[in-house]
């Protein structure tokens, strides 16, 4: 065990530090849920990816650093600490990205990669359906296979909801049915669709903050050429589940980001709780230490996955989420006391409360995590 | 010994309940949050029930907090954006027992509903409905004052329930305006009128709570047939109905102040507070959770009592101060024991 960085690691930190405060003020207060604010945020990720900061793990050909875990984990660390905003390219870069290394070709990785990076090309995750949530292999939405002109593809049809930003988006990668016939798990296949094409509706969806945060977006016989499958078609399941362990495991929610959270709510704290209060301080502290605790578990996470060949979480990823996305709450739960009656008031906070109470939500729900924690990793018998 | 409301009381909250449904959907609310104005003030008035505090000979019903609790519940329950708790909880009780020109001249507007009147009497000075209303009773000094609305001066703050749009007030403490009656008293009413209407939001966010769980499906069944949805709003429910006796008891000991000195009225206050605050934000959790990504949606109605929930739950003290002021109590009453 040695738990201290390395010289260069420490040097990767001081620069990283250094950049993020000499940029990131002008981009601070940019929401990804407005047309405006979404514009502010693709010169953002375009400033990220002109410093090689936007995707540092990747490899250098992508725009990437070929950095290793911890530096990415140091990155992030300065990236929340710096207090930046949460970025449009968060879907992409997090979730297709790492199914794209795993499940992609050559040709897909160079030609998609650099401009989610840059922000050029904004991604939405399509899964969810109006009868899709839990049940995600509930889903209706079909990809018929077709060749016109020569030319191989698949032409879609259904709708998808609950999109992340998908009203300010470029592009979606989705799940759809394409062998009716087969079981509910099968005959599913991975694809990217672009939103402007012909066929495609977006409808904006308003969330709980008044924003356009979520869009809904209808297929009316769009097409998707061959070369925008990802892995084999019918096979989009294994895919799919793929992403969804980076969702609810490491890449999605790092730890830095709940550390700089905790660290603010400590300086409310500070400012103005009465520290004599026991409850308060137990309730600040907690949540502090929460933080704490979810750097260590991903830090013995991390190097598991480093020594091991198999670079993957399984069902441990659900520990992970269920931690992040409570203590999430939690940070936010001690501020909105200690704000006391003015909790009544819209502030940081409270915005940030109410994208807490998304946490157990998303990204599999809390529920389908604990029944997953309960069966695969207590063996548990199904209900 | 009996500790339950009489027909006459549980018929009127009936009425009651059965007018807002009518006429306080959440499509009323949600005009609200657009500042539109909305006609159920009109149709309270006329049954009665925001001048009910108010004594006969001034056009009230004269009744007190024991028949307000019930019918403040179906206000929750509908999310009323109106400024009923400190109206007809606050203000005109203040008024009655404070007597004088102030009460004679506002009374009788204030009972039969053609004046609106609210109060400022939190932490932080955060006078609910201001826009709305004629006369506003805020705190100056340990004492009550009464100012017409016309002669403060307001500024809009923004309030995360925007069905309970939120104002700084400034005004001028004068001789004039004083009020004569107990600031610590308005200030229990108001949070045991909070805590009534807390307790009609938990209420209703569980029942639409079970309404989505028998419908929605997922996995080939009903949601609701899963354990751990069962279970959280079992828990809800628990909340809800052990903070139900609490808040009824902080009413009883409001309503009959003879048998109740003011420091234990307080206590009762503030155990009722404290429950029901944690009963509705408990229920919102749950609700929300359970709904899934729907009930984050603008276009949901959920989200409409969720937010009042959170602002009553903040509003005249939350639960830790509340708490706290039960620690004093208790730490007090050891002291007279030694
Ligand atoms: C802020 C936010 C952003 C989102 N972004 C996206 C996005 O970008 N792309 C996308 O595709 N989707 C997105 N979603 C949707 C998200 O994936 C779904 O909300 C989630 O999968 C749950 O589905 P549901 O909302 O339909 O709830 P349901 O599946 O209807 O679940 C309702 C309740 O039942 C419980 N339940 C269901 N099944 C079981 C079971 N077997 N055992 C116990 N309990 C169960 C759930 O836990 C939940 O409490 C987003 C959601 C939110 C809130």
């Amino acid at each position: 065990m040695d738990l201290t960085y390395s010289a260069p690691e420490a040097a990767f930190r001081a620069e990283a530090r250094a950049w993020l405060d000499a940029n990131v003020g002008p981009f601070r207060d940019a929401s990804s849920n407005t047309a405006d604010g979404f514009a502010k945020l693709r010169e953002w990720d375009r400033l990220l990816f002109d410093a090689r900061l936007s995707a540092v793990s990747w490899p250098e050909e992508y725009g990437g650093r070929g950095a290793s875990l911890w530096e990415w984990l140091i990155f992030e660390e300065e990236y929340w600490a710096a207090a930046a905003p949460q970025r449009n390219s968060q879907n992409g870069i997090f979730l297709l990205a790492p199914t794209l290394f795993e499940f992609g070709t050559n040709e897909q990785r160079g030609r998609i990669l650099p401009k989610m990076a840059s922000g050029e090309e904004v991604w939405a995750q399509g899964w969810s359906e109006p009868n899709a949530g839990s049940d995600l292999a509930g889903l209706r939405s079909r990809a018929e296979r077709v060749v016109e002109d020569g030319r191989g593809g698949w032409r879609l049809f259904g709708q998808k909801t609950w999109c992340s930003r998908g009203a300010f988006c470029d592009r979606l990668f989705g799940l759809f049915r394409s062998d009716p016939t087969a079981e509910r798990h099968r005959g599913l296949t991975y694809l990217m669709v672009d939103l402007r094409a012909e066929g495609v509706e977006v409808r904006p969806v308003q969330v709980l903050d008044g924003e356009e945060g979520f869009a809904e977006v209808f297929f009316d016989g769009a097409f998707v050429p061959d070369q925008d499958v990802i892995g084999e078609p019918n096979d989009g399941w294994a895919v799919a589940m793929a992403t969804a362990s980076s969702e609810r495991g490491l890449t999605l929610r790092s730890p830095g980001r709940f550390l700089a959270t905790a660290d603010r709510l400590v300086e409310l704290w500070r400012a103005r709780g009465d520290r004599s209060d026991p409850a308060v301080a137990d309730s600040v502290v907690r949540a502090w230490m929460d933080a704490q605790a979810y750097q260590l578990f991903t830090q013995q996470a991390v190097s598991v996955l480093m020594a091991g060949e198999d670079k993957k979480m399984g069902a441990e990823a659900s520990l992970n989420k269920v931690w992040w996305s409570e203590l999430d709450l939690s940070i936010h739960e001690a501020a909105l006391g200690l704000l006391g009656d003015e909790a009544q008031l819209d502030s940081d906070w409270l915005r940030g409360f109410e994208f807490a109470l998304a946490g157990p939500i998303y990204a599999g729900t809390n529920e389908i995590q604990r029944n997953v924690i309960a069966q695969r990793l207590l063996g548990l018998p199904r209900g | 010994m009996n500790f339950a409301f009489t027909e006459d009381q549980m018929a009127f909250r009936d009425a009651v309940r059965t007018l807002l449904e009518k006429e306080c959907p959440p499509e009323v609310v949600r005009a609200r949050w657009e500042g539109k104005p909305t006609e159920v003030w009109a149709s309270l008035s006329d049954m009665g029930v925001v001048g009910m505090t108010a004594p006969e000979d001034a056009g009230g019903l004269g009744m007190d907090e024991l028949d307000l609790v019930l019918v403040l519940e179906e206000c929750g329950r509908a999310a009323l954006p109106e400024p009923i708790v400190e109206h007809a909880a606050v203000v005109i009780p203040a008024l009655r027992e404070g007597g004088g020109k102030t009460a004679q001249r506002w009374l009788p507007m204030l009972a039969a509903g053609e004046a609106v009147a609210t109060a400022g009497l939190g932490e932080a000075p955060l006078v609910p409905d201001a826009d709305r209303a004629a006369l506003l009773l805020d705190d100056h000094d340990g004492c009550l004052h009464a100012v017409e609305m016309s002669a403060c001066e307001l500024t809009p703050l923004d309030s995360i329930d925007r069905g309970r749009p939120l104002f700084a007030a400034a005004w001028y403490a004068e001789k004039d305006t004083k009020v004569e009656a107990d600031f610590e008293l308005a200030f229990d009413r108001a949070a045991l009128g909070a805590s009534a209407q807390l307790l009609g939001l938990a209420d209703r966010m569980i029942s639409m709570t079970v309404e989505h769980s028998k419908e929605r499906e997922q996995f080939g069944r009903a949601i609701g047939s899963f354990q751990a949805v069962q279970h959280r709003l079992a828990d809800a429910l628990l909340r809800l109905e052990f903070a139900r006796p609490v808040v009824y008891r902080a009413a009883y000991a409001v309503a009959r102040p003879g048998e109740c000195a003011p420091a234990d009225r307080s206590l009762r206050v503030s155990m009722a507070k404290a429950y029901a605050g944690d009963a509705a934000t408990d229920a919102a959790r749950a609700a929300l959770q359970i709904h899934g990504a729907i009930g984050y949606s603008w276009e949901f109605d959920l989200h409409l009592f969720m937010k009042r929930a959170w602002s009553l739950a903040a509003a005249y003290g939350d639960g830790s101060f509340h708490r706290r002021r039960v620690g004093d109590w208790l730490q007090q009453r050891e002291d007279s024991d030694a």
